[in-house]
């Protein structure tokens, strides 16, 4: 894009792009097979749109996405298990693994309706309350990592554990229906991507607007200095929560989406392996980015795709090596590239067209100082002394 | 009563080795604020250190001994090669080193795969830990106390060497205040650097004990990785004594909780007992008294 234009033009210009490569030239050059794994990848950009809110611009390391993910794609699951086992029959596994009665809690998810609500509500309601008894707490940086990576170990172990209702290490899958269309017809299956692309431009966009708000120059306040916002009388625990909660709802989204796309979502897809790696993609793209998370974890999984299947063990020290090299030494992303660039070469860091712009390009410092003092060892002054 | 008992020896046993698990982890978290994801690999490391060393003694015994302290070792110098190469680059960003050591443990995975291959080894375990003692009526197997003692010893070599060491001293200063020890005199560089020697080293150590329990393979760090995290959250950071009291805590109310649920319905409930614990402290069981605005 050229440097003429403002900001503002430039992101709903990349936005519309964006809007018509995934809209226009996909379907019409893609194979139905590429364009059904392109739809995968959709759902899983998802996620990330919501981890470049709550990490990139909240400072919140979410390890355990893979929970609202698969909250959201077991319950699309457990509705399309129900819709094919026909008006009070019982789904397939059930009849393998259990008594052959469904329990009563998965009754309510005979209705589309129930389902899509829950779907929303839901994961988003779990994480407001967790995110409530966590933030209100003051609990944060490492430990809030490790808390939600403890939360994704016990939900994937939990979903194996309790094989009778979730078919275990197999997962829900074998679904032959979503709302009534048949998901073998090619037609329906792009119905499906067409949904999928439509949803994740939709929360772009709503991202973008909630980063231009007021509330969004609060969450990378919150991020940056926690204790200034507190002191100038916001709650920064409910700052927090909010973008948590967007997250979350994101996740689940996504993951209601990815269960009819991709035929199956079992533990593998929500544990906390899967879930530490949707944050690739995000840091690759550029975490407090606006596209950077969504192009991040496409790129990441069109290359796991194209690559995990004919050099498996090569992908693991890909994956490995791209976390140790983003991390370490391109900690905004390559969507920054630009910017380490031009601050080499002309020593001076925001281009004329970054001058203008808000959150929405911030680039985290170098080194925030901000995460120092939430190991909780250190003196405040510490922290002060950076001002 | 019986029930009681082995329920009781169940946690404690699982509280052990949590606590080799954690024990060098809430040394380096607690010095340097640094989540290490590959402490889980250190230990895989450990263990295929007594797989190898068995290789090449054959006598169980004198192998397994041998293997605590080269696992130390390995463990300690994979540590120390992580610090000075990765860590002490991103001296700033405590969590983001979380990220990047996480693709440091899935690369050992990857090698370990590679090396041993995928499918599980086994470590012959001496003939004198095999077989149960029988303590309050209830028989425990060798190798379960063997793992206990381990822990404790860990435990008491640490905190004397905590305690009475200039190391230690130097360790306790840089935890308590980082700019002050500087200041005095401490080169905290150094001191991070045998910090992580230590923490890592009793990974390796613990890695060896598991072999004791099982059968190893590429992915044994990860099982126990997370509970291992918790352990440091729950005790809190800086003083050994948390993590001991949270990793015994752990082990009997996940035992506990086993024997009346089931084990995967117990992993939920401790979760949320946590959550609901930090509600209540937290900074953890223990946290040394700074005049953070945390």
């Amino acid at each position: 894009m050229s440097a003429r234009l403002g900001p503002r033009a430039r992101v709903w210009g990349g936005f519309l792009l964006a809007a018509a490569l995934l809209l226009g030239v996909a379907p019409a050059v893609l194979s139905d097979f590429r364009l059904n794994l392109l739809g995968k990848f959709l759902c899983l950009a998802m996620v990330a749109v919501g981890i470049g809110l709550a990490w990139g611009r909240g400072g919140m390391l979410t390890l355990g996405q893979g929970v609202f993910f698969g909250l959201g794609g077991y319950l699309m699951a457990m509705h399309l298990k129900l819709a094919d086992a026909g008006p009070g029959g019982v789904p397939d596994f059930m009849l393998l693994y259990g008594d052959g009665t469904v329990p009563g809690w998965w009754e309510p998810f005979r209705s589309p309706v129930v389902t899509i609500l829950a779907v929303l509500l839901l994961p988003a309601g779990l994480a407001a309350l967790l995110g409530l008894a966590v933030f209100k707490r003051r609990v944060r940086g490492a430990y809030f990592a490790i808390l939600s990576q403890a939360l994704a170990a016990a939900f994937a172990i939990l979903l194996i554990g309790q094989q009778k209702v979730t078919g275990g290490t197999n997962g829900l899958n074998g679904f032959r229906g979503f709302f009534g269309y048949d998901l073998s017809d090619p037609v329906n299956k792009r119905m499906l991507y067409y949904i999928a692309a439509v949803v994740l431009l939709l929360m772009v966009a709503a991202v973008r607007l909630l980063m231009r708000s007021r509330y969004g120059e609060l969450l990378v306040a919150v991020r940056d200095q926690e204790n200034r916002v507190r002191f100038l009388g916001y709650d920064p625990a409910l700052v927090k929560v909010v973008a948590y909660t967007v997250a979350a709802a994101f996740a689940a989204i996504g993951g209601a989406l990815f269960t009819p796309i991709v035929g199956i979502i079992s533990p593998a897809d929500v544990g906390v392996v899967p879930s530490i790696a949707f944050l690739v993609g995000v840091a690759i793209g550029g975490r407090a980015t606006l596209l950077g998370p969504v192009l991040g974890a496409i790129g990441v999984s069109w290359a796991e795709t194209s690559l995990s299947e004919s050099f498996p063990s090569f992908w693991t020290y890909f994956q490995g090596a791209l976390f140790i090299v983003v991390v370490a030494f391109l900690p905004n992303g390559l969507a920054t590239l630009g910017q380490v660039w031009r601050r080499r070469r002309g020593g001076s860091g925001a281009g004329p067209g970054d001058s203008g712009d808000d959150a929405g390009d911030a680039v985290l410092r170098d080194a925030p100082r901000s995460d120092d003092h939430e190991s909780g060892v250190h003196d405040p002054a510490v922290s002060g002394r950076h001002a | 009563m019986d029930a009681l008992v082995s329920q009781l020896f169940a946690g404690l046993s699982l509280g052990s080795v949590l606590l080799l698990a954690a024990l060098g982890l809430a040394l380096t978290f607690g010095q340097m604020g640094v989540i290490n994801m590959a402490h889980g690999e250190f230990m895989m490391a450990g263990a295929y250190t007594a797989f190898v060393v068995q290789g090449v003694i054959a006598d169980a015994g004198v192998s397994l001994l041998v293997s605590l302290v080269i696992g130390f070792l390995v463990g300690g110098l994979l540590g120390l090669i992580l610090e000075v190469t990765l860590i002490s680059r991103m001296y700033t960003r405590p969590l983001d080193t979380l990220l990047v050591t996480f693709g440091v443990a899935l690369v050992l995975q990857q090698l370990a795969r590679d090396v041993f291959g995928a499918p599980n080894v086994d470590v012959r375990a001496p003939s004198w830990l095999s077989g149960a003692v029988e303590i309050l009526g209830v028989g425990i197997p060798k190798t379960r106390l063997f793992i206990l003692a381990l822990a404790v010893l860990a435990v008491v070599a640490l905190s004397l060497a905590l305690r009475f060491t200039p190391l230690g001293r130097r360790i306790r200063a840089t935890v308590q205040n980082r700019d002050l020890a500087e200041t005095s005199g401490i080169s905290t560089r150094a001191t991070d650097r045998l910090t992580f020697f230590l923490g890592s080293g009793v990974a390796g150590v613990a890695g060896v004990a598991l072999t004791l329990l099982g059968s190893i393979g590429p992915t044994l760090g990860t099982n126990y990785i997370v509970d291992a995290f918790l352990v440091v959250v729950v005790g809190g950071i800086g003083q050994l004594k948390g993590a001991v009291i949270a990793a015994v805590g752990l082990g009997l109310l996940q035992a506990g909780i086993e024997y009346s649920t089931t084990a995967s319905l117990a992993k939920v409930l401790v979760f949320v007992i946590i959550v609901a614990f930090l509600q209540v402290r937290p900074q953890g069981l223990v946290s040394v008294r700074t005049r953070s605005l945390a």
